[in-house]
């Protein structure tokens, strides 16, 4: 079956079985591999996409289902050439290791501050519980997204915390 | 060091804007014209007789290229293992099949559904067996796990190393002999320390490429050791290391388990040799816990003996390993790695034996840590326990019994290793400190007063890592199954290009640690050149010299060391160079800004021109020969030994046995530290693995084998809710082992945690009469301790 939608503001299409997930549809027929598939059954976190402005698990999803949607994926977060205040926090603040989380706890975190700029310590670590890391704890991942927050506000983010020591 | 030394400064990480932007290259992400998809059939069995396999129903399905069963590769041997004691994995078993996901058939097809499909209509007649599953049960060997074996007792590590069994026997007799003291106490205990499943978030995956006329491999893999399975795919299929390349790009964490040579990376490149076509396969989460290695699981009872004023007289461990079914990697040698540190910081003798028995589940193998943690676990548990039972502060216990640091260096542990350099109390000093020790027993006190269960707990721990000295392989760690000769060295190759750029090419496989940038700020350090004109290699065996990979917290130590070594050579011969060009001394030459400099005065002379002249015999001093390269092995003369001190504050609700970790002071060391950011963020990480064991990770079997907890769903890791930010500290011994004084620090924190969180939680419920409850603490766990205590 043919699918149509709009991924990083391009207008795509493209053929799909009707159980293609959408992750593959990015991953394999537009070759969007910066999504990643990490279990399959919407625990990890690490397909997180933005659909229509909501963060969203491409995993558990067909890619039919998609059908006429607007997609972000983490390759469309940059902007001529300038990252997203969360990449930006994410590489300045050390919030990834492998890095194979990254691109779903960046979507989530875009989202968390979408709705919320100025999230206290506990509602950051509420907003990216879906998203499993293996190598942070999460510390700097929080650490990024306070960043972010920061610039997205327009105020200077806080010291790094190996700037002190 | 030179002027502009970024080494223990903070650079971002070079690797870091591929990675924020969805362009960071993963095994699964690379696509070669024509490539086939490979699903495996795997045994629903824990012990079973394969009785038949038809394959024709999905040999008939549209877009299967081919099925594979045992009798195709039988002629390849079993999976390769590099201490080969106990049973070796078949690449297929069509025989009696051991364990749940063992491979029993492989499909290939054109697109990875349709292969799924395929594998789903292979039929598979079995004959169920009943399976060893509990250890007692297994060391017991009223059923034998493999028939053909005499025992399911693999092997039995004991300490102190190298003692004979009469001399294992007068270090028992020596500790039972103060038993009877009137003023000694004597505590025991057995405790569990589980089975985990290391879940790197990125599924393993291999890529095979047999290139067709020219006979030879590329293989694309998610793993920590790409040097080791280049000398495997050779051996199997008998072609010189030069004409396998494997290359491991982003690789999304490992922690141990992509430390393994596996049987499917074999059959992926024999599918690949047989087709002519490149082939790829994925795992699944499910097969991630089936079929990848576990870690962790033993049963032991640990013992203390000591006075009624904390002098320790003796420490025991008896217990039992879990193997699984096939030996792996390193697989019975885990246990072993427990022995190195079996005596922590401590100076009282240990007596110390583990038994390695073999089960109807999955492989054990390396989990970040890999018989260190379990080690440290059952030392530090019980420690706690006696101080508890004596009425002294911990952290008093423990100072007492330290190796003193005037020992250092040269101190051998009561295990009969020697360690390289220490200062216990001084670190101990520093995390009190930092933690406020006076001050949180008030909070905690001040909360008990309240009503509330509030626990704090502290811990120590001794890591040794950094390994090692090429003479292992005199201790059976050859790696000659995987054509390594001398695994354990460094190996780096440093190269400045004519236009004054350089390119590091070193064969580590790092999963997350950062090497695009530390090997950058060494490189950079030693000649003076900015980090954006230094290319890194590694994880790729054409372009990079061999070496074991990355794991055991060795890459900075030992790879980092020959990076060091290689860079000091190249910067002896641009010194030459530069002194010529600059008719000056070359012992006024300094490297700084880009260049080369005459100390003292303004004359100085680029990298390019530098360079340059490397290229141009005719301008060299006279008989120097041209190019600017050169290759360094490093072998460290000993295994390095970090240490640390970890404390945690928790609250405990009583009703729900609900576990919150209110705090958690990390003081470590790790000697020298090249990057403060990527080290605290390696302790992090290390910390969330340990609470995560202390809290909620548990491979579940029950005793059928069935993993029951074979999903996220039900393996549960610690969420960003379920952790504080962590308060690190650190103390800085350097190591006298190698050039850069580092230690290692990629398995610390896991170390360190697990025993940390528990000791705290049983200080929360010493009120309730709570003396121990195993991991993982649920929970239900939790609440089941506090009902059994009080009733």
């Amino acid at each position: 079956m043919k699918v149509s939608m709009s991924v990083n503001g391009r207008q795509v299409s493209g053929e799909a079985e009707p159980r293609t997930l959408l992750v593959h549809f990015l991953r394999e027929n537009l070759g969007l591999t910066g999504t990643h598939v990490g279990c399959e059954s919407s625990y990890c976190g690490a397909c997180t996409i933005s659909l229509d402005g909501q963060a969203v698990l491409s995993c558990t999803m067909l890619a039919a289902q998609a059908d006429g949607a607007e997609v972000t994926t983490v390759e469309g977060l940059a902007r001529n050439g300038e990252l997203h205040p969360v990449q930006e926090g994410f590489w300045e603040r050390h919030g990834l290791q492998c890095g194979f989380c990254t691109p779903g706890m960046i979507m989530s975190a875009v989202t968390l501050l979408d709705e919320n700029d100025n999230p206290s310590e506990e509602e950051i670590r509420r907003g990216i519980e879906g998203n499993l890391c293996r190598c942070t704890g999460y510390h700097n991942i929080v650490r990024a997204i306070e960043y972010a927050g920061a610039k997205m506000r327009g105020e200077e983010p806080a010291p790094a915390e190996w700037e002190d020591a | 060091m030179s002027s502009t030394s970024v080494l223990g400064g903070v650079v971002r990480r070079r690797e870091d804007p591929a990675l924020i932007q969805g362009g960071g290259r993963y095994t699964d992400d690379v696509k070669l014209a024509g490539t086939a998809h490979a699903a495996f059939v795997r045994s629903p069995f824990a012990h079973a007789n394969v009785l038949s396999v038809d394959t024709s129903a999905a040999e008939a399905m549209d877009g299967v290229l081919a099925v594979y069963t045992a009798a195709d590769v039988e002629h390849l041997g079993p999976l390769v293992a590099q201490v080969p004691v106990g049973a070796l994995r078949p690449l297929l078993n069509n025989g009696t099949v051991k364990h749940v996901g063992e491979a029993v058939a492989m499909v290939v097809a054109v697109d990875p559904y349709v292969a799924r499909d395929a594998a789903d209509a292979v039929d598979v007649d079995y004959d169920a067996l009943p399976a060893v599953v509990d250890l007692k049960h297994s060391l017991s060997d009223e059923m034998l796990v493999h028939g053909d074996m005499e025992s399911n007792t693999l092997i039995s590590w004991t300490g102190p190393f190298g003692a004979d069994a009469d001399a294992l026997a007068a270090v028992k007799a020596g500790i039972d002999e103060q038993k009877s003291r009137d003023d000694v106490v004597v505590v025991s205990q057995e405790m569990i320390n589980q089975r985990l499943i290391p879940v790197p978030i990125e599924p393993r995956s291999v890529l095979a490429d047999y290139q067709i006329g020219y006979g030879r491999f590329d293989v694309y893999s998610s793993t920590q050791i790409p040097s080791a399975l280049a000398g495997a795919i050779g051996k199997y299929f008998g072609m010189a290391l030069n004409q396998v390349t494997v290359k491991a790009m982003e690789v999304g964490g490992g922690f141990g388990c992509k430390l393994n040579v596996y049987n499917d990376e074999v059959l992926v490149a024999f599918a690949s040799k047989q087709l002519g076509c490149p082939v790829k396969w994925t795992e699944t989460r499910r097969e991630a816990a089936n079929s990848t290695i576990q870690g962790r699981g033993w049963i032991a009872t640990a013992t203390m003996t000591g006075t009624t004023d904390g002098e320790i007289l003796g420490f025991e461990l008896d217990g039992i390993a879990d193997m699984g079914a096939y030996s792996q990697n390193f697989t019975v040698a885990i246990p072993f790695l427990g022995v190195f540190v079996g005596s922590g910081q401590y100076s009282f003798p240990t007596h110390w034996k583990m038994d390695c028995v073999t089960t109807h589940t999955m492989t054990t193998d390396a989990y970040r840590g890999a018989g260190r943690p379990e080690a440290a676990y059952y030392l530090e548990r019980i420690l706690d326990m006696y101080s508890r039972k004596i009425g002294m502060d911990p952290a008093e216990v423990r100072r007492k019994n330290y190796i003193p640091a005037s020992e250092f260096p040269g101190a051998v542990s009561p295990m009969g290793f020697p360690m390289d350099t220490g200062d216990y109390e001084a670190n101990l000093d520093a995390a009190l400190e930092s933690a406020g020790w006076s001050g949180l027993l008030a909070e905690r006190d001040a909360a008990r007063a309240e009503g509330r269960h509030v626990g704090v707990g502290i811990a120590t721990y001794v890591e040794v890592c950094g390994f090692g000295p090429s003479g292992l392989v005199d201790l059976g760690f050859s790696w000659a199954e995987y054509q390594m000769p001398s695994a354990f060295n460094g190996s780096s190759l440093v190269r400045v290009h004519p236009d004054g750029s350089a390119t590091v090419s070193i064969g580590t496989g790092p999963s997350g640690q950062g090497h695009q940038t530390t090997w950058a700020q060494i490189v950079g350090d030693g000649l003076g050149m900015d980090v954006d004109r230094i290319r890194v290699i590694h994880g790729d065996t054409e372009e990079a010299p061999p070496s074991i990979g990355t794991f055991g917290s060795r890459s900075a130590a030992v790879d980092g060391s020959a990076c060091y070594e290689a860079t000091q050579k190249v910067q002896a011969k641009a010194a030459r160079i530069a002194a010529h060009l600059l008719e000056a001394s070359e012992d006024d030459i300094e490297f700084a800004d880009g260049g080369a400099h005459v100390a003292g005065t303004d004359s100085s002379v680029g990298w390019d021109e530098i360079a340059k002249a490397a290229y141009q015999p005719h301008v060299l001093p006279e008989g120097m020969e041209g190019g600017l390269e050169a290759h360094a092995i490093f072998s460290p003369g000993n295994a390095t030994w970090p240490f640390g001190t970890h404390i945690a504050m928790v609250e405990v609700d009583a009703a729900t046995g609900d576990v919150r970790l209110l705090r958690y002071i990390g003081m470590d060391d790790c000697g020298n530290v090249i990057s403060p950011m990527i080290v605290d963020g390696q302790i992090h990480g290390g910390i969330a693995q340990g609470v995560g064991q202390a809290m909620f990770e548990d491979a579940v079997y029950d005793m059928d084998g069935n993993l029951l907890s074979a999903s996220l769903v039900d393996y549960i890791l610690p969420t960003a809710v379920d952790l504080p930010s962590f308060e690190l500290g650190r103390t800085v011994t350097p190591t006298d082992i190698n050039p850069l004084g580092v230690k290692g620090i990629g398995e610390a924190g896991t170390i360190g945690a697990a025993q940390t969180v528990v000791n705290a939680v049983v200080d929360a419920l010493e009120s309730l009469g709570v003396t121990h409850i195993d991991m993982p603490l649920r929970p239900q766990r939790v609440w089941q301790a506090i009902q059994d205590a009080q009733a």
